[in-house]
């Protein structure tokens, strides 16, 4: 059991399945027997908008949000949610990002561009950046809608929870006929994440 | 002409000097002589709604419009119709709006006697009290001006006793106000969570600046008399504190809410003692001692049943006769005295029971834990610092979000079957009176496809309102859009009021089968419990034509050319009509269509394809590209690309 609160910030894109990816997350950090609260914070669509879970878990955790400046880690699904959020990020902190650009309407409509170079500009403002090809990851899994499995195997290689108690957690919350994808997605982010 | 007129009369007379165009009510005492009087005028449309929710969206509707407009009911009519109120306090108003609280102290035909002054407080919107039909007529026709200076809705609240007491009222002429243009404004009348946030900050701009108007305006007068005793009143309250305590200094609020912080504090400051008379609730009195005024209120008058003459005597009469029997009316402080008057309920002069007080040790913690307060304070901004020497303190990784970075708005799903619906109503340049769910996306771009968004179910009340205010032939391009689990929530009643009272709408049930947006509940048209066990079917159809619309129309949301024909036709038909556009939400198809390719060699370059905004379809720079893993295969983009240069996978080479 980590002796501070942890903070973990999963962003992304309503659809990419951030929301079960905190759900595995937090019924592994369960197993280290202190408190979890965990926050889904998302709009009004079911697709497309911005979506934001926080997991917050150790010994004893108040309040179910962090505030702006104390995520330990931030799981990014994705580029431009990732320097959206930032500021939540702590400097020290980590940041595991999929390298992937979901362009959102302003930017398919030609009404604003996409950034460039977001992961370097980002890299270059916190202590420790992760970049991944978590689709690809997926897809070699077998199923390109397994990023957050991806992505969760790269945060587990960080995070004080067993291998035992992750795999519990995603037997936990996946459909059985999608698990042995989800397992294999996981493994690919933990070497990835090595 | 100098005329006797009950209190609703009055206000009916008022309403029409003001020039008044379009009143909606549903009947209840003691509201109901409201509409009674204003549908004798021609100048006037005044109609029954079917409920006081439906009566305040057609106000809503005829006000963005630009005719001054109005809505009455009785004190528990506004609980239905305090899902619009709510928010149209957020939207404003174009003309005037007045909404008319009639409440009924004394339960002479209700079954409570809540104070809806609440509700102006809730809403923060000005609240009105007038004391006689005089009162009334002025402060309704003031109502009128009021809202439109400030852009607000105004309440004008009655009590039994006011709206069915006659008293002289001088009438006078009809002013003719010119119909405001009707601008869309989709920022100030569709409340998607981005824009409500925004008009929050105003609705609180707004109440600043009403503060300052409540400090000046006539509506609240002081009446010097003996400075030892002062009395802050309104309403009807005002006329038995006038009657039984004729020797002393009243404050008169005609505005009650926003209270004028200013004035009370000066006039409680001005006299010896303060009392507080007002009927049910301590509503002025609860305010005047949030601002830290010493006054008397409901320790003396009773907060429940209806006020009196009598009982004002009996009450604060009783103690200012201690100080100067001369400053009650005699015959009313005889009869207090002599107890034959009837009473209004326990709580009344000595009978109340003694206000509990701290015992001594209580009041010896309460005093050290305030004493103790700061230094608390002071030790944890030092223990703070401390922590700060030793340990590294957490620092955000970027204090600031770039100004630049592309937001990301929520969106209608690929696939969306109201995604093509919107495309027709944009092309078409209709008005679109819109509802709550993922349809009201319809106003975000590139559809931007909607002007108002009031609550959920308003969408057809605003329609009625929008074509009571400017005629049949702007009704022509009107349209009502609201989903299947919505109308079946509360736009039912919208419908059947199109139909009663002679309107020639048309709303269009975006039916995907689903509550959806929340994430596909199920409502009484699946067919299914929320335990997922099979249910009596509501038939949306049958439904529609039971409401007693004649045409009814079936269209699949995919089919563009059929969802423009139908609009066409009904939106053209002179009578109510409903277009049901069908077909599942695509987040509950099992299977996946093929999806759709751009043919590279085709494709102009036109750019027509983006105007869906559908999230799967982008531009590489010289031509369109679809993005395979998020292509649900719906085909309305094959449908709007003039150059046929989109086709469904496989048959690239057709």
């Amino acid at each position: 059991m980590p002796e501070d609160v942890i903070n973990v910030l999963l962003v992304g894109v309503g659809g990419q399945g951030t929301i079960l990816a905190g759900r595995v997350l937090s019924r592994a950090a369960l197993s280290l027997g202190g408190e979890v609260k965990v926050s889904d914070i998302h709009g009004m669509a079911q697709r497309g908008g911005s979506v934001v879970t926080q997991v917050r878990f150790g010994p004893r955790v108040f309040a179910p949000v962090m505030a702006p400046g104390t995520a330990d880690f931030m799981v990014a699904f994705e580029k431009l949610e990732a320097r959206r959020w930032l500021p939540y990020l702590r400097a020290d902190g980590w940041l595991i990002v999929n390298d992937q650009e979901l362009p959102p309407l302003p930017v398919l409509t030609g009404a604003a561009t996409y950034p460039e170079d977001l992961v370097g500009e980002m890299g270059r403002l916190v202590k420790h950046t992760l970049a991944l090809d978590a689709l690809d990851l997926a897809r070699r899994a077998g199923n390109v809608k397994a990023v957050n499995m991806v992505l969760m195997g790269a945060l587990a290689r960080r995070l004080p929870i067993s291998r035992a108690a992750w795999e519990a957690a995603l037997a936990s919350s996946v459909p059985g006929r999608f698990l042995e994808v989800n397992k294999k997605a996981f493994q690919l982010g933990w070497e990835e994440g090595a | 002409m100098q005329e006797l007129l009950i209190g609703n009369h009055a206000l009916a007379r008022g309403a029409w000097e003001a020039g008044l165009r379009v009143a909606a009510a549903y009947p209840g005492t003691p509201s109901t002589e409201i509409i009674e009087a204003l549908a004798r005028y021609p100048e006037v449309y005044a109609e029954w709604a079917p409920n006081e929710k439906v009566a305040l969206e057609v106000a809503i509707g005829a006000a963005i419009g630009g005719a001054r407009s109005l809505a009455a009911m009785k004190h528990v009519g506004v609980n239905v119709a305090a899902d619009p109120l709510m928010t149209l306090a957020y939207t404003g108003v174009n003309a005037g709006l007045v909404l008319v609280s009639a409440d009924d102290p004394g339960l002479f035909s209700s079954q409570n006697e809540q104070d809806n002054r609440f509700y102006a407080r809730m809403a923060q919107i000005p609240c009105l009290e007038p004391a006689d039909s005089q009162e009334v007529k002025d402060m309704t026709k003031l109502a009128f001006d009021l809202g439109e200076k400030f852009d607000t809705p105004v309440m004008l609240r009655l009590t039994t006793r006011i709206a069915h007491s006659y008293s002289p009222v001088e009438s006078g002429e009809r002013r003719e106000i010119p119909l405001r243009d009707y601008v869309k404004q989709p920022a100030k009348y569709v409340m998607l969570p981005v824009f409500g946030k925004a008009r929050h900050r105003v609705v609180e701009e707004r109440r600043q600046k009403l503060l300052a108007y409540a400090e000046t305006t006539s509506l609240n007068r002081v009446e010097w008399a003996d400075r030892r005793v002062g009395v802050i009143t309104a309403g009807i309250a005002y006329q038995y504190v006038k009657e039984a305590l004729p020797g002393v200094s009243v404050l008169k609020l005609g505005l009650t809410y926003p209270l004028p912080e200013k004035l009370v504090r000066g006039f409680v400051n001005a006299v010896e003692t303060c009392y507080v008379v007002e009927e049910l609730e301590p509503f002025i009195e609860d305010q005047l001692r949030a601002l830290g005024l010493a006054v008397t209120g409901k320790e003396l008058v009773p907060r429940v049943d209806e006020l009196s003459s009598i009982i004002v005597a009996r009450t604060v009469g009783a103690q200012v006769a201690n100080l100067d029997p001369g400053l009650v009316d005699p015959d009313l402080a005889a009869a207090a005295l002599a107890g034959t008057a009837p009473t209004a309920g326990p709580m009344t002069g000595t009978e109340r029971p003694a206000t509990p007080a701290l015992s001594e040790t209580e009041a010896a913690g309460d005093l050290a834990a305030r004493e103790a307060a700061p230094a608390l304070a002071q030790r944890a901004i030092d223990a703070r610092t401390k922590d700060a020497g030793s340990e590294p303190v957490k620092e955000a990784a970027a204090t600031a979000v770039p100004a630049d970075l592309p937001g990301r708005p929520p969106l209608m799903c690929p696939g969306c079957p109201h995604r093509g619906v919107f495309y027709v109503l944009k092309k078409l340049r209709l008005v679109v009176a819109g509802d709550i769910g993922c349809y009201t996306l319809g106003a975000t771009p590139p559809l931007q496809a909607m002007d108002t968004c009031i609550c959920m179910g308003a969408s057809l009340g605003v329609a009625m309102g929008l074509e009571k205010a400017r005629g049949a032939e702007f009704a022509r391009r009107v349209v009502g859009v609201i989903g299947d689990s919505t109308f079946l929530h509360s736009g039912m009643t919208g419908l059947l009021d199109m139909v009663y009272n002679g309107g020639t709408g048309t709303l269009i049930i975006l039916d995907n089968s689903t509550t959806a947006m929340t994430g596909h509940q199920d409502h009484p048209g699946t067919g299914y419990t929320a335990a997922h066990q099979p249910a009596p079917k509501a038939d949306l159809e049958q439904i529609a034509r039971g409401l007693g619309v004649r045409r009814v129309q079936v269209v699949d949301s995919y089919d563009l050319e059929a969802v423009e024909r139908a609009i066409q036709e009904e939106t053209a038909a002179r009578e109510p009509s409903v277009i049901i556009a069908r077909q599942p939400c695509a987040l509950l198809k099992k299977e996946k269509e093929a999806v759709y390719t751009v043919d590279p060699e085709a494709c102009l370059a036109c750019r027509y394809c983006l105007d869906l905004g559908c999230p799967a379809l982008s531009f590489n720079g010289e031509q369109a590209v679809i993005d395979l893993v998020q292509c649900n295969g719906c085909g309305l983009c094959a449908r709007v690309c003039p150059a046929e240069a989109i086709r469904k996978a496989g048959e690239e080479d057709a």
